[in-house]
């Protein structure tokens, strides 16, 4: 890369804001998919719209590809760096713009984290996507992976939730789509934006919408000997047409490492738990949560413990929200996916899973949101061991295939990203991806915003008419025209 | 010929074509001369799949909406998509979500784009291509099935999607405050948009002089809710009155959005202007429905003071649906600035520009 464009970052954010220094740039070699590590040539941290304009025309012009990163806890390798491409950190637009609870809306910089988004609208409001990673994750990432979480079930997801944005398209330009209004004319680009991994801009300004707290949450956790019954159980609740908050359920090995982490109290013996939590007005929540502890008791649950207080509830959380970060007390070694089945297919998945398991040795854990049939199988594996790491991706890519071939998805919240775009032909055809890239092109003609990721193989743009030209990705062997 | 393939047909010969649903909003957009192909989605007309115990089904663009609704209910479940069906009933699903219209259960349950989770489309050089998935949750791809969700059938041919089912709420009770003064009624549906109810829709209306702020409370408490409600109302001013058997209040409210004889205006406005919104149908001699927390609102209006309502309601945008053609013809009905942006991705989908050219906003 032409040290003229590291001039260019250094007098467009100035000195401290552009990172050079290879111990530095280590920082930013990975996000929270810690398996694949690209040491970037140069990291830009810029503090304003106008200096990620300015950031984007610089690499515009110099043909230097970019990756955008919020707080870097992605899980598919989404902000993974392009060698000698330009890391562009949001962290320091992390301000609230404005609270205009009147009309239920917050305008937040990219870098603000997701709780900090839902405190500004406390503590009459809040802004329901919550991904385990709330306290550290961006609001920025959030737009970019279209963000889920534990409560989107009832509430919806990241997408169903951003009113407005104001980009900066890769060549630099500015633009504002959506705002605080409803169905302004035109194309929902807001739509084709949120949940596009960075692969069309960078959102520098967002506006989202945010609900009144319910009046009312009641919370409870209920153990089963086996997955089965816990699944029925979930079946159960939604066919009596009550939409719980959140619905979560935990196998025996998550359960294990859970325990031991949080000591929340869960019985190491139990073979599945469910996290259960109603929220809405009082009456309403009442009602409906005896019916939900009625329905437990019927699928013959080993004990029921319902949430007394905040506090109670908050350690029924905190051990389901520490699940994957607990595994390390069980596995030196663990690999994440990310599956989606139709709910009723659970345990048909579910026992493919543990056959999976015992085929290849390695112990699986299965965290799973189960209203919205999102599976988060944690594949264990020693990763001293030479090829293991090798065999435990096999194995999760042999998970995702059964939950594709069960109707699913490959990804429910965490994006395709790096990790992923492999499997994306098990879901999507070529005419797909092809239709996938007229949208890319539209924004990115010259393929700069975070290439190699979401596509299974990268593709360039066909030029408007006029003289060939190499691409600068087709010279370095990166990428083929089609 | 199928679809697709009239759809390709025309690609290949360069002729424009428009998609045809239940033809009950094929009036609204810039008007434009016939086009050389009319698509008809009557044929695409198959309930593909209603996977009862994962609240999701399949559909063919052309089925009517009100068929599956049927269908849906029949297993207590619903698509929570409320829009007129126009006459006849004859709306399709495929041009509801080619519209982006919608009803009073948007308050809850959001637009078409909100429900729809995958779409297959045909564009005009014969790409048959999908997005999305059948199940409720899922990430991988780009959403181009939100893309298409209001495009107008200017990008490509809707054939089938998938959407999200909801149960059907229990039992509904709707309370209701009317008031003579814009004001006191937006200060009613304030209190309603945040008061932390199970609400189901919380609408607007005005008409000669007086209006009303309601709430439609839903589950197996609907009742005492509804009352909850109505005490909230009256504080705010309003004569309040529980309504148990609300079919025909809401179906009024979702009819007030379609006019035969006049012009019917979608304001995207905010919820602290509604009062505001309000004052300006009545001084042109309009009624208004709207979603109160939402900030959406339908004005319907002699066609001839459309400019006057646009000029008083500003910077809110103001799109022109129904509307006798010649009046659509002398104004943009879009109120929209061209998006060198939105004419990109035009032009990446349909760089024939065969769908439904000069119809939509901005002048695609």
């Amino acid at each position: 890369m032409a040290h003229k464009l590291i001039e260019e970052l250094r007098a467009a954010c100035g000195d401290d804001n552009v990172v050079t220094h290879p111990h530095q740039l280590r920082t930013y070699e990975s996000d929270g998919l810690l398996r694949y590590r690209v040491t970037p040539r140069a990291v830009v941290l810029p503090g304003s719209a106008e200096e990620v304009q300015k950031v984007l025309r610089a690499c515009h012009e110099a043909e230097v590809p970019w990756v955008a990163r919020g707080s870097g806890t992605g899980l598919s390798g989404g902000a993974l760096p392009v060698e000698e491409g330009v890391v562009i950190g949001v962290n320091r637009m992390n301000r609230v713009l404005e609270v205009d609870l009147p009309n239920q809306r917050l305008v937040v910089q990219p870098g603000v984290t997701n709780l900090d988004v839902s405190k500004a609208a406390g503590p009459t409001h809040f802004y329901p996507p919550d991904p385990s990673s709330q306290i550290v994750c961006s609001i920025g990432g959030n737009v970019a992976e279209n963000a889920g979480g534990a409560h989107c079930f009832k509430y919806g997801f990241t997408t169903n939730y951003v009113t407005g944005l104001e980009l900066v398209l890769p060549d630099g330009e500015l633009i504002e789509i959506g705002g605080k209004e409803l169905d302004q004319p035109g194309y929902d680009l807001l739509g084709a934006f949120v949940g596009s991994e960075g692969t069309l801009g960078i959102a520098t300004k967002i506006t989202v919408r945010v609900v009144p707290v319910p009046e009312a949450v009641r919370t409870l956790v209920a153990f089963f000997a086996d997955t089965t019954h816990a699944g029925r159980t979930v079946s159960d609740i939604v066919s009596a047409g009550i939409v719980p908050g959140a619905i979560e359920m935990m196998d025996s090995l998550a359960i294990e490492a859970a325990e031991g982490a949080t000591h929340a109290g869960y019985p190491a013996d139990a073979g599945a738990a469910l996290v259960v939590e109603l929220d809405g007005s009082e009456a309403e929540c009442e009602h409906r949560f005896e019916e939900v502890r009625k329905v437990c008791e019927r699928n013959e649950a080993s004990s029921i413990r319902i949430a007394q207080s905040e506090e109670e509830r908050a350690l029924i959380w905190k051990a389901r929200k520490a699940a994957f970060a607990a595994m390390g007390r069980v596995s030196t070694h663990y690999y994440v996916q990310d599956g989606v089945i139709p709910r009723t297919r659970l345990p048909e998945v579910l026992g493919r899973i543990e056959e999976l398991s015992k085929e290849y040795g390695m112990r699986v854990a299965n965290v799973f949101h189960a209203g919205d049939g999102n599976l988060h199988p944690l594949v264990c594996y020693d990763g001293h061991v030479e090829g293991e790491a090798e065999r435990a991706e096999e194995l999760s890519g042999q998970i995702l295939a059964a939950c594709v071939d069960a109707g699913g998805s490959i990804t429910g919240e965490h994006g395709v990203g790096y990790d992923k775009k492999g499997y994306m032909p098990r879901m999507f055809d070529e005419p797909d991806f092809e239709a996938f890239q007229r949208l890319r092109c539209a924004f990115d003609p010259a393929g700069m915003a975070n290439p190699g990721k979401v596509m299974p193989t990268p593709r360039l743009c066909g030029e408007v008419p006029g003289p060939y030209r190499q691409h600068p990705l087709e010279a370095a062997g990166i990428a083929e025209r089609f | 010929m199928d679809a697709a393939g009239q759809v390709a047909d025309a690609g290949g010969r360069g002729q424009t074509l428009r998609v045809r649903g239940g033809g009950t909003k094929y009036g609204w957009g810039t008007p434009a001369g016939d086009p050389d192909v009319e698509v008809s989605t009557s044929e695409l007309d198959r309930i593909v799949e209603h996977n009862e115990g994962d609240l999701t089904a399949i559909l063919e663009a052309g089925v009517p909406l009100a068929r599956a609704q049927e269908q849906f209910a029949s297993a207590g479940q619903m698509l929570a998509l409320d829009p007129p069906l126009g006459e006849g009933a004859a709306a399709t699903i495929g041009g509801v979500i080619a519209t982006g219209d919608s009803g009073p259960l948007r308050h809850r349950y959001g637009a078409p784009r909100d429900l729809v989770l995958g779409m297959t489309v045909a564009l005009s050089d014969g790409t048959v291509a999908k997005s999305g998935s059948t199940v409720i949750k899922n990430v991988a791809g780009y959403d181009l099935a939100k893309l298409f969700s209001g495009s107008f059938g200017t990008l490509g041919l809707i054939m089938r999607v998938a959407v999200r089912l909801h149960p059907q709420p229990h039992q509904t009770v709707t309370a209701v405050g009317r008031a003579n003064d814009p004001e006191v009624v937006a200060r009613g549906a304030s209190e309603l948009a945040h008061a932390s109810l199970e609400k189901e829709c919380v609408d607007v209306r005005w008409e000669n002089g007086s209006g009303a702020a309601m709430a439609r409370l839903g589950g197996v408490t609907a009742g005492p809710q509804a009352e909850a409600a109505t005490r909230l109302l009256h504080e705010a001013g309003l004569d309040t009155e529980l309504v148990e058997d609300d079919f025909d209040l809401w179906a009024r409210q979702r009819d007030s959005q379609r006019s035969a004889d006049r012009a019917v205006v979608r304001v995207s406005g905010l919820q602290t202007e509604l009062a505001r919104t309000m004052r300006a149908a009545e001084s042109l001699g309009g009624s208004l429905v709207g979603r109160a927390s939402l900030g959406i609102s339908w004005i319907t209006i002699d066609p001839q003071r459309i400019a006057d309502l646009r000029g008083a309601l500003a910077p809110f945008k103001c799109v022109v649906l129904d509307a006798p053609r010649e009046v659509r013809a002398s104004l943009d009905v879009w109120d929209a600035e061209p998006s060198p942006l939105a004419q990109r991705v035009k032009q990446r989908f349909d760089p024939a520009g065969v769908f439904a050219p000069g119809t939509f906003a901005g002048g695609i």
